[in-house]
């Protein structure tokens, strides 16, 4: 019985250190996982990082990794979640020759349609950004494809929960022990 | 570094600080391993550790360092001395070099779970990342084989880091941990107080344990009719072994232990029906696949343990007793966790349980064992063939020692017969690598593990492979004057490795034998008293001879060169299908 590789969002909670972004990429090294996406921030709690890590695994790997990952001394909590479970974007940017905003009306179109945001605008270039769903973000970057983009980069996930987190409360009890 | 270690100083709790002195790194560090209770260490110097070694030069009156002749030697003996006395073990060496060749010792203690605090020498901070001479990136090579690790740049960060250390390689499930200290915070001054790490808010390292898990884990087992526990590393890390002797005799369940769980119940025990595993006893492995419940102690159900997966213990229901979470489901699916530390939770079970005995479940374990016996170990332990067998000398050894000798394996062959054939009537006993499977692990564990437990009889039982691997520490053994007893037991092979090209590569032995040279002759020139056995009329008295020895001793027996290690599953095959030959 194989189980269905789904799309996780690991959430980490962890002190901030520099060696912990080396342990956790090797939890998933050593498995072989491929990590789709990986972004650390701070988090809601001063000196908190949080980890966001996109993954493509069955749902016993994503809770073995998820052990794995709280077993670390430095890791506060560790979370997995499913796309429904959690509320997620992603970010991205366009650098495109300015002549053609001129030249090819129908660009001011696919931005106004997209809800795209214009950045800058110069004489060489102007740049575009947008954030929301994989989908929404590929479909605009096959729009201006069309016209030629001379840069083009796309964020990792970010990510929060429909359910709480409750790390306050976790350090809280630490402090209060 | 130092931003970074200011916020920890929030995050962690500390014993009260005692009055505050102007003093070097180097010299806080020798200070912070005091405090820790640290009266031997193991190391090697060299340039980025030298203000170290001076600093131990001044308190060698405190605190003993012993000079291997690797640092790999080096983290083995810190290895041996904490497997034996259950404190932390201490290595120390240089940058570079010195540093990666205490890996593998770290390594194994990881998989192992083996309190252990390694101090390198780093090269001076402004250095870092120039490709300086002996610099390596030490931090960044150990973090997958270390429990924890860290670099302090600054002399002020060195207390906190060191008292980390020592909490986090001892708490909760142990391991090793490496600091890596820069030359220039040596050199440099700070005012230095002591405070004891006792809490890390990150880190939880005691799962408390759950009476709903025990009551529902005690109904099972008292509804069980042929209940087998397999107990691991985790009693004797838990130092649970009252409590565990107390579950087997309440509940009348037979015990089988991983080759780490050795030792936690005396061999004599009747419930003791032995070791599980690849070269383990025939009953526990075949009834493992018989039991209605499987009660997993302080164990992770190796691949050496578990063979296929998919045909273990399918009928049992599984309890599972760890210290660590994510043990829990990693390799067989549980129906009952139970988290917390063995000592808790062992006592816990052991009052909910009702008093009973499984004499009818028992006699079976009884009838394998005859099968086992008459196929394989009576030829071991008596043979009528002329070559002499490793498993008598164990019996030789078990005889002069009365089971009261702590027995250091390598890997291969011979651990494999220590490991079924020593009497061990007392705990932390059976000192040998069992996750990583680390050859010349035996030779300095041996000198650690019998400075940690000087009133011991340590017996180091090697294979003439593993032997020539870390063969330099004799030279510690002469140095020191460790009395530690040492047993080759030379087939002139890689015997283990032999063993399968024997059974799975039609007999082509490629690169498994060795000419050896004359062991006793080596060893005489470090001074060490030995001799060679060839005859089995020979070995009462040589053995006898070593055990009576004030000194350390050498011991070369000349054994059979293709036995093999019967029962045996091999590798990937199922629990049930143990080999008898």
């Amino acid at each position: 019985m194989s189980e269905d590789i789904k799309t996780f969002t690991i959430s980490v909670y962890t002190e901030n250190n520099i060696g912990l972004l080396n342990r956790i990429s090797a939890i998933f090294q050593r498995r072989h996982i491929n990590i789709e996406s990986l972004t650390t921030s701070q988090s809601e709690i001063d000196g908190v990082n949080r980890f966001v890590i996109v993954v493509n695994v069955t749902k016993t790997n994503a809770e073995k990794i998820v052990k794995q990952i709280e077993k670390q001394v430095e890791t506060i909590k560790a979370y997995y979640h499913t796309n429904e479970e959690t509320i997620f974007t992603e970010s991205c940017m366009f650098k495109i020759k300015s002549e053609l905003l001129f030249d090819e009306p129908q660009i001011q179109n696919i931005i106004k349609e997209s809800n795209t945001r214009i950045v800058t605008v110069n004489k060489e270039f102007f740049v575009l950004e947008k954030s929301g769903r994989r989908h929404e973000i590929e479909s605009l970057r096959r729009d201006l494809n069309v016209f030629g983009i001379m840069q083009f980069v796309r964020s990792g996930r970010i990510a929060v929960t429909k359910e709480e987190m409750k790390i306050t409360e976790l350090l809280m009890a630490f402090n209060n022990q | 570094m130092l931003r970074i270690m200011k916020t920890q100083t929030i995050n962690n709790k500390q014993e009260v600080a005692s009055k505050t002195e102007r003093i070097t790194g180097s010299e806080a560090i020798i200070k912070c391993l005091i405090a820790e209770g640290v009266d031997i260490l193991y190391g090697y110097p060299g340039g980025a550790i030298m203000p170290v070694y001076d600093e131990l030069f001044k308190f060698q009156d405190q605190i003993h360092h012993v000079l291997t002749r690797h640092e790999q030697g080096a983290a083995h003996a810190a290895q041996g001395y904490a497997r034996i006395s259950g404190k932390v073990g201490v290595a120390m060496a240089t940058s570079g070099p010195g540093a990666t060749n205490l890996i593998t010792g770290i390594a194994d203690a990881q998989i192992d779970s083996t309190p252990v605090v390694c101090i390198t020498g780093q090269v001076p901070s402004h250095l870092l990342g120039s490709d300086a001479f002996q610099e390596t990136d030490i931090v960044g090579i150990s973090t997958p084989v270390t429990k924890w690790n860290c670099q302090v740049t600054k002399s002020e960060d060195i207390p906190e880091a060191i008292a980390k250390a020592f909490y986090i390689a001892k708490s909760g499930r142990p391991g090793p941990v490496l600091v890596d200290i820069t030359k220039d915070a040596q050199f440099g001054e700070l005012d230095f107080e002591y405070k004891k790490c006792t809490g890390i808010r990150s880190y939880s390292p005691v799962p408390k344990t759950k009476q709903l898990a025990i009551d529902a884990a005690a109904e099972l087992i008292n509804k069980a009719k042929k209940p087998l526990i397999v107990w691991g590393q985790g009693v004797i890390l838990g130092e649970a072994e009252t409590e565990l002797k107390t579950v087997v005799e309440k509940a009348g369940i037979p015990a089988a232990w991983t080759i780490l769980g050795a030792s936690a119940l005396p061999s004599t025990h009747p419930l003791n029906v032995g070791m599980v595993g690849m070269h383990g006893n025939y009953a526990p492995n075949k009834l493992t696949n018989e039991c209605d419940v499987l009660i997993a102690i302080g164990m992770r159900f190796d691949d050496r343990v578990t063979g296929d997966l998919n045909t273990y213990a399918k009928q049992a229901k599984i309890i599972h007793f760890d210290i660590d979470p994510a043990e829990i489901d990693k390799n067989v699916k549980t129906d009952i966790a139970v988290l917390g530390n063995s000592k808790e939770s062992l006592a816990m079970l052991a009052e909910a349980l009702t008093e009973n005995a499984h004499d009818s479940w028992l006699q079976e374990f009884k009838k394998l064992y005859d099968i086992e016996f008459e196929s394989v170990i009576n030829e071991d332990l008596n043979p009528t063939k002329e070559g002499l067998t490793m498993g008598e000398v164990l019996k030789q050894i078990n005889m002069e020692t009365k089971g009261n000798a702590a027995i250091v394996s390598d890997v291969g062959q011979h651990q494999m017969i220590a490991c079924r054939y020593a009497d061990f009537n007392i705990t932390k006993s059976n000192i040998t690598s069992g996750g990583l499977g680390t050859m010349g692990f035996a030779l300095p564990a041996a000198i650690g593990a019998k400075m940690g437990a000087p009133d011991r009889e340590v017996v180091a039982i090697i294979g003439d492979g593993g032997y020539q691997m870390n063969i330099q520490e004799l030279g510690t053994i002469f140095q020191t004057k460790v009395p530690v007893k040492i047993v080759v037991l030379n087939n002139e092979f890689l015997g283990m490795v032999r063993q399968w090209q024997q059974l799975f590569f039609d007999k082509r032995y490629a690169s498994t034998e060795m000419t050896n040279p004359d062991f006793v002759t080596i060893a005489k020139g470090y001074h060490i008293d030995g001799k060679r056995v060839t005859k089995r009329e020979e070995l009462a008295d040589a053995v006898k001879e070593m055990i009576a020895s004030k000194d350390s001793y050498f011991l070369e027996v000349c054994v059979e060169k293709e036995d093999n290690v019967f029962p045996m599953i091999p590798a990937g095959a199922s629990v049930s299908d143990v080999r008898l030959s």
